[in-house]
């Protein structure tokens, strides 16, 4: 849920980075923090165990610069991806605006891709939320890996509705802020239908 | 949720009063989604939007664990430093107040002044939720600064 102070002239959306373990969701908000300026993004959180596996979120408030005088700020979160911490990602869940699903294009990864969409739309519903209606974007990450399985293939099972996808490897930054402004031009656009 | 200039006048008016009566350092109040919503005090220092969304992190952990024993809710949070405390305290379903205050103020105070508010900032934000509510999408109400939105707005912040 967005909300908008007046009084300040700023408007807070809530975009939530989802998918399997090890997929990339903290490695995408890493090269995000990396690269802006200083002046727009606050301090990253980012609430991990000592070998740098998210244990609740990682927390990165962005700010993009001005829509009609008000200040646009997104505050985009990773949720853990072990299958172990659902309660936290039902609960990080709670109030998103977007969701980016990051999946692992790694052959050997696809049954957890497949769990952890399975997850992202049953603890949506429990929002009272859709996958098909919500501003979201889905991100084939790895590409590079020489193991990948065809994109064709993935779409047909992660993607059926033919959501707005990008190829990624965010490792090295590819695809990470085009699936970035996606997102926040599909939040912004909802944002106006509800005006 | 959508905030007026003068819910937000109402709302930090009580929040500097609390401070005042509590000698807090800095009272925060804060959405359950981890969005800061006002604040009272001296703020310089602090990194209010990590405090905001950690603040709603923690009640969310805290509740799940209350549902877990059978309870509801904790409703009341605090931590205590070696010099600085923070008293957590839900608010209603949806907010949060959060104050920080040093070993120079009383729990007790603290404790007994934030009841007190929690039930002046209840009732007005009461007031603030069906306002929005009824001005999402009515016309005459606090114009949406999104009404009129472009792509091309869109793409400018991308420069």
């Amino acid at each position: 849920m967005s909300f908008i102070n007046y009084s300040a002239r700023e408007i807070n959306c809530k975009i939530v980075y989802y998918g399997p373990g090890l997929c990339g969701k903290t490695t995408n908000l890493q090269h995000v923090y990396k690269k802006t300026d200083p002046d727009n993004k606050g301090k990253m959180i980012s609430l991990a165990t000592e070998t740098e596996r998210t244990l609740f979120f990682d927390f990165l408030p962005l700010s993009l610069g001005s829509i009609r005088g008000f200040k646009v700020r997104f505050h985009l979160y990773t949720v853990p991806g072990q299958v172990f911490y659902d309660a936290s990602r039902k609960l990080i869940l709670r109030g998103v605006d977007g969701v980016v699903f990051v999946a692992d294009s790694q052959v050997e990864r696809m049954e957890a891709n497949v769990e952890s969409f399975q997850n992202l739309q049953k603890n949506l519903a429990e929002h009272a939320l859709n996958v098909d209606t919500i501003p979201y974007v889905i991100q084939f990450n790895k590409r590079d890996l020489p193991n990948v399985i065809p994109l064709e293939e993935m779409q047909k099972v992660l993607n059926p509705k033919g959501r707005p996808f990008f190829e990624a490897v965010a490792f090295e930054g590819k695809g990470v802020f085009e699936t970035l402004k996606e997102i926040a031009k599909q939040v912004i656009f909802e944002l106006k239908k509800e005006a | 949720m959508r905030m007026r200039e003068e819910d937000v006048k109402l709302v930090e008016g009580e929040l500097k009063k609390l401070q005042e009566q509590t000698s807090a350092k800095v009272i925060f109040l804060v959405d359950k989604n981890g969005q800061l919503v006002a604040s009272g005090g001296n703020t310089k220092g602090i990194d209010t939007t990590a405090l905001a969304s950690l603040t709603a992190g923690s009640i969310a952990a805290t509740s799940g664990m209350a549902q877990l024993i059978g309870e509801k809710e904790f409703t009341v949070l605090f931590h205590e430093g070696d010099k600085d405390n923070i008293h957590i305290a839900l608010i209603g379903t949806r907010l949060i107040l959060v104050t920080i205050f040093s070993d120079k103020a009383a729990l007790g105070i603290v404790r007994l002044r934030v009841k007190k508010s929690i039930d002046a900032l209840d009732q007005a934000f009461e007031k603030i939720f069906l306002q929005s509510e009824r001005e999402k999408g009515a016309k005459g109400g606090a114009k949406s600064p999104f009404a009129e939105i472009t792509e091309d707005d869109i793409e400018k912040l991308f420069g």
